[in-house]
């Protein structure tokens, strides 16, 4: 037992008494922030598993060159609503509404979030408004992509097309309405004595994701009224032919959808700070760096979107100013990279599932990143546009970071969330069961893309056959990846070993409670006794040491709090008693 | 925050006990902050709209596009003066309700929903007797959408005000303490009238 985790533990009171409510109020319109944390992670995991047999039948048709397992149109259906519900039903609201919002109450001592009806508001909007997209498949499923770039999306059905852009706009009051809620609950709702500076890592990164969300996606919300306009009533907003501009629609779609990219993936930096430092018992490293350098690429990813366009007809000015801005923000992110290698650096590393996807994660964000760094120089970007390079480079992004991320806080919380423990064994055979069959499914596209294979077209030339057959297996095999990790979790859930209110011997105020956690969280409000990261403390220092008495030895003949020790140790000189006999600073 | 601090230890022990004495009952007020948060989302949108407007504005040869019938400025001047004025009476409202004066907030926030009632009067005036429709051209799109959509807004501001109006009937719903719902419509209402002075000076004046 690390003497941090002891220390804090023993400056907070338990809640207890209080259970749980019934399965019910998960299918009820509750208030309470765990609830519906939970409502969002459940839907979206849901929803995920529908994206995963969306891209399973993309990948069945894509295993031949020729378009011989679904019509094209289908096709182009198939991969429009398989990226539309990955990113606004699965990644976006897993990581904000799900883990953040069970999560940001806890870590900071709060109750609940600051507004608890608007918050259920947001979470409600989105089974309807997924059910509805999913409904677009029956008459004709958008098939613009999910860019929905003018003109093809004016000509492609317009039902399905509109379908979607009322899902589109449903999801972003969403994001909107939450984003709200998480600035003024982290700005506000702090314990007191939590300065800005010792909230966890996580809070930081919702911070900066809540004002992304908060600045970007109302944009979107203003593209999408004026494709309707173009779509229903025939406006000429992005119709050449009627004085408009397809090209402006890029800007005001991307100006949201890159910087979604990090809504997407600062919630995830936040957890794998987490889970990093307390898996590997150790400070995080650079704490500070971590905290902002989550804000500067909440700065810079809203001055980087034109870099999705850089064949769009930009003039060259104004690609040199974005490629130079897109390769700024990797060093923001290369901070926090760093951090966690030297956080990893000597730990003493527990490899639990929860520590092997916040590996995985690292390793395969970097690759992403890297390819995002070759991407955002325009001569390379002009020769992989639109080619499998792309999506390569965004899967590594979005899967190998985001959902190995949201894994990793999968193992890391839920005995928190549910309050027992989940299999080791079974996680690290859906680890690597995912590790394999996404680089099988992914790493091929690289290739594949420098080599010219374009996106989005169901036939390609049959050269290419060999590696999408490959691409095709790890598709499969990523699938059959996910029956271990929902076999474990729903037995774990039933049936598993209880966890104790803080397995991982963490710091954070979500484990000063009990698991689950009792409404309201806390019974008393609770105190920061040390450092959210504090690993470790005490015991790297050689001479602390020193054990407490020792008969034989004159200088410690009388014991912890004797003077004539060399350095008497302020806690134990305070308070000798409840020390027992051993050095508290021994494992 | 390297070495855990007796000293800290104690102090925290302290807070707790002062903390279980007072830890329920403890509400305190975040909706004003709420809704400038969420104000700012709703600026974005319009933000938005005008970078699509300029962008449109820029990219065209001849602007407003040739055959486009001049805009009249005399309403929409008269309609800018009335929402400008506006805010500054429906200040005096907040002033009232400071002082406890309900009567006073009766009174200010009638005449600014008169007020807000004429603009829009006039805006549905100004759309009958316009010489293009919707889809003439370009600017005549940019233009009803980015009006519609600001009328749009000083619909429900004035949905907000008749909504404070009907409870400030009620006694002492609202008093110099409690008077949540007052300043929430005030802070929309003013809003709403900045984004009309910038959609004034972009759709008429510039």
């Amino acid at each position: 037992m690390t003497q941090a985790a002891q220390i804090q533990e023993k400056g907070n009171q338990l809640a207890h008494g209080n259970k749980p409510g019934n399965w019910k109020e998960y299918f009820t319109f509750s208030t309470d922030h765990k609830v519906i944390g939970i409502q969002y992670l459940v839907t979206t995991f849901v929803f995920y598993l529908i994206g995963g047999v969306l891209a399973t039948l993309v990948r069945t048709e894509l295993a031949t060159p020729e378009s011989d397992f679904v019509s094209r149109e289908v096709y182009n259906g198939l991969f429009t609503v398989h990226a539309t519900v990955m990113i606004f039903l699965w990644i976006v609201p897993a990581a904000t509404g799900g883990f953040g919002n069970y999560l940001i109450p806890l870590m900071i001592g709060a109750r609940d979030m600051a507004f608890p009806r608007l918050n259920a508001l947001a979470f409600w909007i989105i089974p309807p408004t997924g059910l509805m997209l999913m409904s677009s498949f029956l008459v004709g499923a958008p098939g613009a992509g999910w860019t929905s770039y003018p003109p093809l999306s004016l000509v492609s059905g317009k039902a399905g097309e509109m379908i979607w852009i009322l899902s589109i706009l449903l999801l972003g009051t969403s994001s909107i309405l939450a984003a709200v809620n998480f600035i003024v609950t982290i700005f506000r709702m702090r314990v007191p004595g939590m300065g800005l500076n010792q909230m966890p890592l996580f809070c930081w990164a919702m911070l900066a994701t809540s004002f992304l969300a908060l600045i970007a996606t109302p944009v979107l919300a203003g593209a999408m009224i004026l494709l309707s306009f173009d779509l229903l009533i025939g406006t000429a907003f992005f119709n050449p032919t009627g004085g408009g501009d397809p090209v402006v629609y890029q800007h005001l779609f991307w100006f949201y959808s890159h910087p979604a990219v990090y809504i997407m993936i600062l919630p995830i930096f936040g957890m794998i700070s987490e889970i990093v430092s307390v898996h590997a018992r150790k400070p995080i490293f650079g704490y500070k760096a971590i905290a902002y350098s989550s804000i500067a690429i909440c700065g810079l990813g809203l001055i980087v979107w034109a870099h999705h366009m850089f064949t769009s007809g930009t003039p060259p000015w104004l690609r040199m100013f974005f490629m130079i801005t897109t390769m700024v923000i990797s060093v923001p992110t290369g901070i926090k990279i760093f951090s966690w290698l030297a956080t990893l650096w000597g730990g003493k590393l527990d490899m639990s599932s929860a520590l092997l996807f916040g590996m995985g994660f690292i390793c395969l964000f970097v690759i992403g990143g890297i390819s995002g760094v070759m991407t955002a120089s325009v001569p390379f970007d002009i020769h992989v546009h639109d080619t499998y390079f792309i999506v390569a480079h965004l899967h590594y992004v979005l899967f190998g970071g985001s959902v190995f991320g949201l894994y990793g806080g999968f193992y890391h919380w839920f005995p928190k969330i549910t309050g027992r423990m989940m299999n080791e064994t079974w996680g690290k055979v859906h680890f690597w069961l995912t590790f394999i069959g996404f680089n099988l499914a992914f790493m091929p596209m690289h290739k594949l893309g420098m080599e010219g294979m374009n996106r989005r077209i169901a036939e390609y030339d049959p050269k290419f056959a060999t590696l999408n057959l490959v691409c095709t297996i790890g598709a499969y095999l990523l699938a059959v990846s996910t029956l271990p990790f929902i076999v474990n979790a729903t037995w774990s859930w039933v049936r598993g070993k209880p966890a104790g209110d803080n397995p991982w011997r963490a710091l954070t105020l979500e484990w000063m409670t009990t698991s689950p956690p009792p409404v309201e969280n806390f019974e008393v409000d609770p105190v920061l006794v040390t450092g959210p990261y504090d690993y470790g403390m005490g015991s790297r220092a050689k001479d602390v040491d020193v054990p407490f008495s020792e008969a034989d030895d004159p200088a410690l003949s009388a014991g912890p709090s004797s003077t004539l020790r060399a350095k008497p140790d302020p806690v134990v000189a305070a308070n000798p008693s409840d020390r027992g006999t051993e050095s508290h600073n021994r494992d | 925050m390297t070495t855990l601090d007796p000293a800290k230890l104690e102090r925290n022990h302290h807070q707790a006990d002062h903390l279980e004495a007072s830890a329920h009952g403890d509400h305190p007020d975040h909706r004003i902050f709420g809704i400038i948060v969420f104000l700012v989302a709703e600026g974005m949108i319009f933000l938005g709209l005008f970078m699509a407007y300029l962008a449109f504005r820029t990219v065209a040869p001849t602007w407003p596009p040739e055959g486009t019938p001049k805009l009249e400025l005399l309403l929409p001047g008269i309609n800018t003066v009335i929402l400008i004025g506006s805010s500054f009476v429906i200040h005096n409202a907040d002033t009232a309700i400071k002082k406890n004066d309900v009567r006073g907030l009766r009174l200010w926030f009638g005449i600014t929903a008169a007020m807000g009632a004429v603009f829009l009067v006039g805006q549905l005036y100004e759309y009958f007797h316009l010489e293009f429709g919707l889809t003439t051209n370009i600017f005549a799109s940019t233009f009803y959408v980015l009006t519609g959509f600001h009328g749009l807004h000083v619909c429900f501001g004035l949905i907000l005000i008749l909504a404070v109006l009907w409870r400030s009937l009620k006694p002492n719903h609202y008093s110099s303490n409690n008077h949540f719902g007052v300043e929430a419509a005030e802070v929309y209402w003013h809003f709403v009238d900045v984004v009309w002075i910038i959609l004034f000076l972009l759709l008429y004046i510039i």
